[in-house]
């Protein structure tokens, strides 16, 4: 008994702290896990009393263990999610002629050399080759752009990028030709740790992230960082719990059978978490993203990562 | 057609056991699932892939509709002969595609 309270506990328990008390029912489950006084106890002598003690052994032994837990992961235990997945996945993720997204990027670097728009330029044209132009460049988005005077993340650089110098069409979230670009952009990043500024422009937007990423949402009324932060490394369904480090993005996800964004990924969780998803581009998942980014900095870039 | 990823040594002494992998982009739509329109999505996949050594057959598969989309099919031979190793893929619709590698061997 003690050891399922333990586990709904730990599913919906937190303590409340002024950064992550958002949630209309955090005050509610906080009071219920305090110990219960003897004296308004309706039950009986004996053993009674004992099932008693035990309730407020595991009570408090919960109220020390959710208050300690409540914070970042530090810098030094953060790990890859390729840490976290089977042998075999990750050897398929680090074989360029094993991991399935390279099909993807190869289909990348056809569009990088293919014409486009008014302008009739492709992104070679004034890019040149991306192994020497795009290095490290996916390790930095997201980041702020000072025409729309918030953050993009890589797969909207590459639509302004189109719009603003091709004079070309964006191209749809989620389709296979941005999907493409992204996959092979971000591959010559690969091994490159991850550096999204963090100056005074975009620490706003990263802040927000974090509030999101801390928020309680949806029917389960779950945190982002109840999962990520406090809990990984443990299992959910018989699958361990990863610290959501965005490293490796776009991934190529064997669920889907399919090369997916990041944006894809969180919105996935967000419907896991009975929360209804932020739709594709909307800011609040590309502050998601910033923040994720922001908290894998120093991390060595694995796209396009092979998840489960 | 589609993108397929191949790798051969590019050399082998003979005698030597060598592997090969083969990488293909293709749906492999099974034919079970249901579209958001709650029409079945058709069935669409690659049944047969070939491998063969300077005209030789060395490796043979039939595929099913539980192979996982972009099959990767790695798998051994020994290196006999410098010269071709052919690779043809064919849908269930007959549509084939082949590709090749080279390799010499001492």
């Amino acid at each position: 008994m003690s050891r399922a309270l333990l586990r709904v506990a730990g599913l919906l328990m937190r303590a409340p702290s002024p950064q992550r008390g958002e949630g209309w029912g955090e005050g509610a489950r906080a009071s219920r896990s305090e110990p219960p006084h003897p004296t308004l106890s309706p039950l009986g002598r004996g053993s009674s009393t004992c099932r008693l003690r035990i309730a407020i052994c595991v009570s408090a032994l919960l109220v020390g263990v959710v208050v300690a837990r409540a914070a970042d992961i530090p810098l030094d235990q953060r790990r890859s999610d390729s840490d976290f997945i089977s042998a075999d996945t990750r050897a398929m993720q680090n074989d360029d002629t094993a991991n399935p997204a390279m099909l993807v990027v190869l289909d990348g670097e056809t569009l990088w050399n293919t014409k486009a728009g008014a302008t009739n330029k492709s992104c070679a044209d004034c890019h040149g080759d991306a192994a020497n132009s795009m290095k490290g460049v996916a390790a930095r988005y997201p980041a702020f752009a000072a025409e729309l005077g918030r953050p993009v993340d890589l797969e909207q650089q590459i639509n302004l990028s189109r719009i603003t110098d091709q004079k070309a069409e964006a191209l749809a979230f989620e389709s296979k030709e941005l999907l493409a670009l992204t996959a092979y952009i971000a591959r010559q990043s690969r091994g490159m740790p991850v550096a999204v500024k963090d100056d005074a422009v975009s620490k706003p937007f990263i802040d927000a992230g974090r509030a999101l990423f801390e928020q309680r949402q949806g029917q389960l009324e779950l945190s982002c960082a109840q999962c990520h932060d406090d809990n990984w490394g443990k299992k959910l369904a018989g699958n361990p719990v990863p610290q959501a480090m965005a490293n490796g993005y776009p991934i190529y996800r064997l669920e889907w059978q399919e090369v997916g964004s990041l944006q894809r990924r969180l919105r996935n969780c967000l419907s896991g978490m009975r929360a209804e998803p932020y739709d594709f581009g909307s800011p609040e998942l590309v502050d998601l993203e910033y923040f994720l980014m922001w908290r894998a900095r120093g991390l060595a870039m694995e796209s396009p990562a092979v998840r489960p | 057609m589609a993108r397929a990823l191949i790798h051969v040594p590019a050399s082998a002494k003979k005698g030597d056991v060598i592997e090969i992998k083969t990488l293909i982009s293709h749906v492999m739509e099974t034919g079970y699932r249901i579209g958001i329109t709650g029409q079945p999505i058709p069935r669409d996949i690659i049944d047969d892939f070939v491998c063969t050594y300077n005209g030789e057959e060395v490796f043979h598969a039939t595929l099913y509709p539980a192979i996982a989309a972009n099959p990767y099919i790695t798998f051994f031979t020994v290196a006999t002969e410098s010269g071709t190793l052919a690779f043809s893929w064919t849908d269930q619709h007959g549509a084939t595609q082949v590709q090749t590698a080279a390799i010499t061997v001492e």
